[in-house]
C-alpha cells in the first residue's frame, strides 16, 4: 500500500503478515450501528446466485460439471456471475456453480461422482488415468495392508481421506495482497537455494515441494491475468486487497478439493486496507460493505464434485470455508475491527448461510459491543460458531491463527495439519467385551482380550480390556494415517496452499474419535449399575440388561464426566506413543461432522442401553435426552474434557429454543453472551449455537421450498437444513433442545 | 418418606442449571418438594406432595451452584422455587447463608403463606430478592384457585418484606375470566401501588402445559375449560397494571 499512514516493520522486508497486522490494526470497540445494507449491485448478483442454487437443488445437487478439463489454478478462462455488477471477480470455472474434476485424489471417485449424475469423464482422460497416471487413492491402496482394510471396512476407522483430498491446510492468502506474487516467488527461490545436501529423502522431497510451490505461484499470476489483475505486485487499495486475497484462495479451491478448505483469518487484515481507504476518503462505508458482501458471496459459491457416499460423513455439501473472526493479541489488544462486523453483517445482507463457516474467537476480554453483536447474529441466524481464544492462544502459543475445518487451531502460514478423520471409540469399547472381535461380524480384530467371566460386566476387567483395544486400534489408525499422508504428498500435493506457507512449517496430525458420550455412559453403567450382556450363539453381545441407576454424561456429574475425560486422555496417550510421517505432532479431536449417524449404524448395542444402529451424539455432545439437569450442566460436562488431551478440538453443539434463552431479544443477547463467557471460563474449547424451535425444523422437513436458507449448526459447521437427508434431519430433531422447566 | 426438616438437608424435586425466567439473569433453580396449596393451574403439580423428593445435603447444592457460578454473570444467581420453598425455611437459612458467603445472589419464588421466625430471618438476612406470587385479590377467588383460606397471609408477608426495605417482585397468573378482570387488576394495583420495594410485576399468562403432569399423577385437571389469553387480553392487563407499577413484564 503506497501510503504514509502504514507503519513499516519486520514485515516490510520479509514475509510476516502478523507483524503487519499487529503494527497497523485499528481495533474497534463500538457498536454495529455503522453497518449498512447491501448495494443494488450486490442484490442483483445475489438474485442470480439464489436462482442458480435453486436450479442446483432441482438437479439433484449439481447444476453442471465440466467433464473435459482437469481443474488447475489456471485451467479455466475467466467466469462471471454478472460482470457489470461484480466488484470482486473470480469463479472456480467459467460458469457459476459449475463443478470440476480434480482427479488426483482418486480417479475412481470422480468417475463414481459423475456416474451418479449419468455423466462420464472425457474418454482421453479416462484412458490416461486408467493406464498411465496414478492418484493418491491408487497409492494408498497399494500400501494398505489387510489389517488396515479390515478396520476400515468394518467401521472402526471411517471417513479416512484415502479416496478424497485431505484438505485442512490453510494457505496464508493474505500474503498475495500484502506482498504481491513476485516477492513471494523471490522468497521461495531463496529458500530453495538454501535447501542443500546431503540429499536425504526429506531434503529431496522438500526441494521438489518448493519447486512445485514456485510453479504454483507463477500459475497464480496467470490466473490473475485472466481477470485483468496484476497479482505480481502488492494490492494498493482496499478493493484490491479483497480481490487479491480472494484470488489466492480461489487458486487453492481450483487446484484442491480437500474436505475442508478454510480461509484463515483475513477479516482483520483486510480491515487495515479498508480503514486506510475510508480515512483517506477514497471509499464509503457502502463500498467497504460491498467488497465484503461480494467476497463472501463468492465464498458461498465454492463447489466441489462429490460422490453420494461422501454425503454420509459430510452432509449438506459443505466446503468449510472457515473464517476465524475476533480474538485477542498477546499484547492485550483486541483483533476485533469494523471488518469483523462487516463479515457478520453479510448474514443479514445476504441472509443466513452455512458458508463461509464463520467462527468467533471468543475471549472474555473481547469488546462487549462485539460480544453482544455476535450473540445477536447467532440468535438470528444459527449460522456461526464460537471457539475459546484465550485457551487456544495460550495452549498453542500463537495469536495469528485460523480454524482448519471446524475446531482445529492452525497458526497461519507457519503450520499445517494432516487430517485424519476419526475412529469409532464406542466400537473399540465393544472389542473389550467381545474377546477383541467385531461385535457385528465376529471378525477377530485385536489379540490379547480374554473371554469375560461372570454374569455381569466387571468394571476393572472391562477397563483393562478397553485399554488393550485402544492401544491396538491406535496402532492401526496410525499406520493408515502414515500411508495416507505419504501418498497425498506424493500424488496430490497442495502446491498452491503450501506456496503461501513458510517452507518448513510445523505439522500436527489430526486424529479423531467418535462415540465419546456412549463410551462414558457405558462405562458409567458398568461401574455404577449392574450390566448383564446378552450374547448370541457366537458369544457376541447383541444387547445389555441394565439393573439399577447410573449417572449419565451431560449432567455435570464428576462420577461419569471423569470417565469421559479419561477415555480421551487414554486414547490420546496411546496415539502419542507412535511415530508419524514427517515427524508430525499427534493431536486428537472429539468431532464427528455428521458421521455420528453412519457410525451409529455400524455399531451394535452398547452397555449404556443404546440399541444397535442408533445414531451417536455428535462430537463431544451428551447423548440425546440424557442431559436432564439443564443446559449449563450439559455444557459443564463437555468443558471437563481437557483441551491438552484433545488439541485438535472438542466439538459441542448447543441447541436451545428462543423462549428458553430469554423472554425478549435484549435478554437473549445478554444471556447468550454470558453463557459463552461462563462456558469458556471453564476451559471449554468450542460450541455451535442454534437458537431455533423444533417446530421450525419439522415444518422445513414438510415444506423445504419455503426454507431455502434455513441454516443449522451441526458439528463444527453449518448446513442448509433442507440439504440433509431425511435420516440426518430426524437425528438433528431428536437432539436435546434445551427448554426450561 | 415425609419431609424432614433437618437444617443441613433440602428436599428437592429437581434442579435446572439454566433458568432464565425465575429472577434476574441466568439462574440455577432449585425446585423444592412440597406445597400446602393445590392451585388449579399449577404447572408443576408433581412438586405438591410433601412426601417424596430427593434429599440433598446443602453443601452438595452449594457445590453445584459454584460449578455454574461462572454463567451467572453480573445479574444471575440461585433461585429456590417449588413447591413452596418456605416449608423448608430453616434449611434454606443455612443454604442461603453459604451462597452469600460465596458471593451468589439469592432469590425465593414463594406464595408467601408462611411467616415465622425462620422465614423472617431468611427474608431479612439472606434473601436478596423475593418473588411473591399473588393468587387472587378476593377471598373467594383465592380459595377456589388454591383450595386454601385466608389470602391475607400473603399480604402480611408482603408487608413484612416492604418493612425490611429489601427488593421484591410480584408475580400474577393471568387466567381469562378468573384473574384477568379489570376490577381484579385494579384492586391488585391499588393495593400495592405505594410499596417501595416492589421493582416489577411479572404477568404469567395461563397456559395448559402442565396438564399432562396432572394426568400422570392421576389427578383431575379442573381448569380444563379455561383458555389461554389472547394477545389483546394480555395487552389490556399490562395497560391497567402500568398505572400502578414501575415495570410490568409478561413472562
Amino acid at each position: 500500500m503506497e501510503t504514509t499512514s502504514i507503519k513499516s516493520g519486520v514485515w516490510t522486508n520479509q514475509v510476516d503478515v502478523r507483524d503487519f497486522v499487529l503494527k497497523n490494526i485499528t481495533p474497534y470497540h463500538g457498536t454495529d450501528r455503522f453497518l449498512v445494507g447491501p448495494s443494488q449491485r450486490t442484490l442483483k448478483l445475489w438474485e442470480v446466485c439464489k436462482q442458480a442454487i435453486l436450479e442446483e437443488r432441482k438437479h439433484n445437487g449439481v447444476r453442471s460439471v465440466d467433464t473435459d478439463t482437469i481443474s488447475t489454478i489456471s485451467a479455466f478462462k475467466a467466469g462471471y456471475i454478472d460482470k457489470e455488477n461484480e466488484v470482486i471477480v473470480g469463479l472456480q470455472t467459467d460458469e457459476l456453480l459449475k463443478r470440476t474434476m480434480k482427479p488426483f485424489g482418486g480417479f475412481k471417485v470422480v468417475e463414481k461422482a459423475l456416474s451418479e449424475h449419468d455423466l462420464k469423464p472425457n474418454e482421453a482422460l479416462t484412458e490416461l488415468f486408467s493406464k498411465y497416471v496414478k492418484t493418491h487413492n491408487d497409492g494408498v491402496f497399494d500400501a494398505y495392508n489387510d489389517e488396515i482394510k479390515k478396520f476400515r471396512s468394518l467401521g472402526f476407522l471411517t471417513g479416512l481421506p484415502d479416496n478424497y483430498a485431505r484438505g485442512r491446510i490453510i494457505g496464508d492468502y493474505r500474503r498475495v495482497a500484502l506482498y504481491g506474487i513476485d516477492f513471494l516467488i523471490e522468497a521461495k527461490v531463496a529458500d530453495l537455494e538454501n535447501i542443500q545436501g546431503p540429499m536425504t529423502d526429506a531434503v529431496i522431497r522438500l526441494r521438489e515441494e518448493v519447486s512445485e510451490q514456485i510453479r504454483a505461484l507463477h500459475d497464480m499470476i496467470v490466473l490473475g491475468a485472466k481477470y485483468d489483475l496484476d497479482l505480481s505486485r502488492p494490492a494498493e487499495t482496499a478493493k484490491e486487497a479483497v480481490q487479491w486475497t480472494y484470488m489466492a484462495y480461489l487458486a487453492a479451491v481450483k487446484e484442491q478439493d480437500g474436505a475442508a478448505m478454510s480461509l484463515g483469518n483475513v477479516s482483520t487484515f483486510l480491515d487495515i486496507y479498508i480503514q486506510n481507504d475510508l480515512e483517506e476518503g477514497l471509499i464509503t462505508e457502502e463500498e467497504a460493505q460491498e467488497y465484503i458482501d461480494q467476497f463472501v458471496m463468492k465464498l458461498r459459491m465454492v463447489r466441489h464434485l462429490r460422490m453420494g457416499a461422501y454425503d454420509e460423513i459430510f452432509a449438506g455439501d459443505p466446503t468449510w470455508v472457515t473464517e476465524a473472526i475476533g480474538g485477542m493479541f498477546e499484547d492485550g489488544r483486541t483483533k476485533v475491527t469494523k471488518t469483523s462486523f462487516r463479515f457478520l453483517n453479510t448474514l443479514y445482507n445476504l441472509g443466513p448461510s452455512p458458508e463461509p463457516n464463520m467462527t468467533i474467537l471468543w475471549s472474555e476480554e473481547l469488546p462487549q459491543n462485539f460480544k453482544d453483536f455476535c450473540a445477536k447474529v447467532a440468535i438470528d441466524t444459527s449460522s456461526i460458531q464460537f471457539e475459546n481464544d484465550t485457551l487456544m492462544r495460550k495452549s498453542r502459543g500463537s495469536d495469528d491463527y485460523g480454524i482448519a475445518c471446524c475446531v482445529s487451531h492452525q497458526t497461519i502460514g507457519k503450520s499445517i495439519q494432516f487430517f485424519g478423520a476419526r475412529t469409532n471409540l464406542a466400537k473399540t469399547l465393544l472389542l473389550a467385551i467381545n474377546e477383541g472381535r467385531c461385535e457385528m461380524t465376529g471378525t477377530p480384530m485385536v489379540d490379547g482380550i480374554a473371554p469375560l467371566e461372570g454374569e455381569y460386566l466387571d468394571f476393572d476387567t472391562v477397563m483393562a480390556n478397553f485399554k488393550i483395544a485402544m492401544k491396538q486400534v491406535a496402532r492401526v489408525y496410525n499406520d493408515s494415517m502414515n500411508i495416507i499422508h505419504y501418498m497425498h504428498d506424493k500424488y496430490y500435493y497442495e502446491k498452491a496452499q503450501m506456496a503461501l506457507i513458510d517452507t518448513n512449517p510445523s505439522i500436527n496430525i489430526a486424529y479423531g474419535i467418535a462415540g465419546l458420550s456412549i463410551v462414558a455412559d457405558s462405562l458409567s453403567a458398568i461401574k455404577y449399575a449392574k450390566v448383564k450382556p446378552i450374547r448370541n450363539e457366537e458369544g457376541l453381545t447383541i444387547d445389555f440388561k441394565i439393573e439399577g441407576e447410573f449417572p449419565c454424561y451431560g449432567n455435570d456429574d464428576d462420577r461419569v464426566d471423569t470417565l469421559a475425560a479419561n477415555a480421551v486422555a487414554d486414547f490420546n496417550n496411546e496415539l502419542k506413543q507412535l511415530a508419524v510421517y514427517k515427524n508430525a505432532e499427534p493431536t486428537l479431536s472429539v468431532l464427528t461432522i455428521t458421521s455420528n449417524v453412519v457410525y451409529g449404524k455400524k455399531t451394535g448395542a452398547t452397555p449404556d442401553g443404546r440399541a444397535e444402529g442408533v445414531p451417536f451424539a455428535p462430537g463431544a455432545n451428551p447423548m440425546h435426552g440424557r442431559d436432564t439437569h439443564g443446559a449449563i450442566a450439559s455444557l459443564n460436562s463437555v468443558a471437563k474434557i481437557n483441551y491438552e488431551d484433545s488439541q485438535d478440538g472438542i466439538s459441542n453443539t448447543f441447541s436451545i429454543v428462543p423462549k428458553s434463552l430469554g423472554h425478549n431479544e435484549e435478554t437473549r443477547i445478554e444471556n447468550l453472551s454470558t453463557i459463552l463467557d461462563g462456558y469458556f471460563s471453564k476451559g471449554a474449547q468450542h460450541v455451535n449455537i442454534n437458537v431455533l424451535n423444533k417446530e421450525t425444523l419439522l415444518d422445513a422437513m414438510e415444506h423445504p421450498e419455503e426454507y431455502p436458507q434455513l441454516t443449522i449448526r451441526v458439528s463444527g459447521y453449518a448446513v442448509n437444513f433442507v440439504r440433509l437427508t431425511k435420516e440426518q434431519q430426524l437425528e438433528v430433531i431428536t437432539r436435546s433442545f434445551h427448554e426450561s422447566m | 418418606m415425609s419431609l424432614n426438616y433437618q437444617d443441613n438437608i433440602l428436599n428437592v424435586h429437581s434442579i435446572e442449571s439454566f433458568g432464565t425466567h425465575d429472577g434476574p439473569g441466568i439462574r440455577m433453580v432449585v425446585f423444592l418438594q412440597g406445597c400446602k396449596l393445590k392451585c388449579l393451574y399449577c404447572h408443576n403439580p408433581d412438586t405438591i406432595d410433601t412426601h417424596g423428593g430427593e434429599e440433598y445435603p446443602i453443601e452438595d447444592l452449594v457445590q453445584m451452584a459454584l460449578k455454574v457460578k461462572p454463567y451467572f454473570g453480573k445479574k444471575g444467581g440461585v433461585t429456590v422455587s417449588g413447591g413452596e420453598p418456605l416449608l423448608q425455611s430453616k434449611a434454606l437459612i443455612s443454604f442461603f447463608k453459604r451462597l452469600k458467603e460465596e458471593g451468589i445472589h439469592t432469590n425465593i419464588d414463594t406464595n408467601g403463606r408462611i411467616l415465622n421466625h425462620f422465614t423472617e430471618q431468611l427474608l431479612d438476612s439472606y434473601a436478596d430478592l423475593v418473588m411473591l406470587d399473588i393468587k387472587h385479590m378476593t377471598e373467594e377467588g383465592f380459595e377456589s384457585l388454591t383450595g386454601a383460606k385466608n389470602k391475607e397471609t400473603t399480604f402480611n408477608f408482603a408487608k413484612h418484606r416492604e418493612a425490611s426495605g429489601k427488593p421484591m417482585w410480584l408475580r400474577y397468573v393471568l387466567i381469562p375470566g378468573i384473574t384477568n378482570k379489570p376490577e381484579h387488576l385494579h384492586a391488585l394495583g391499588a393495593y400495592f401501588k405505594d410499596y417501595q420495594t416492589i421493582k416489577k410485576i411479572e404477568l404469567q399468562p395461563y397456559h395448559k402445559l402442565g396438564i399432562h403432569k396432572w394426568e400422570a399423577l392421576g389427578w383431575e385437571y379442573q381448569l380444563k375449560d379455561a383458555r389461554e389469553n389472547s394477545k389483546e387480553e394480555i395487552d389490556a392487563a399490562v395497560n391497567i397494571l402500568e398505572n400502578y407499577f414501575k415495570e410490568v413484564k409478561v413472562n
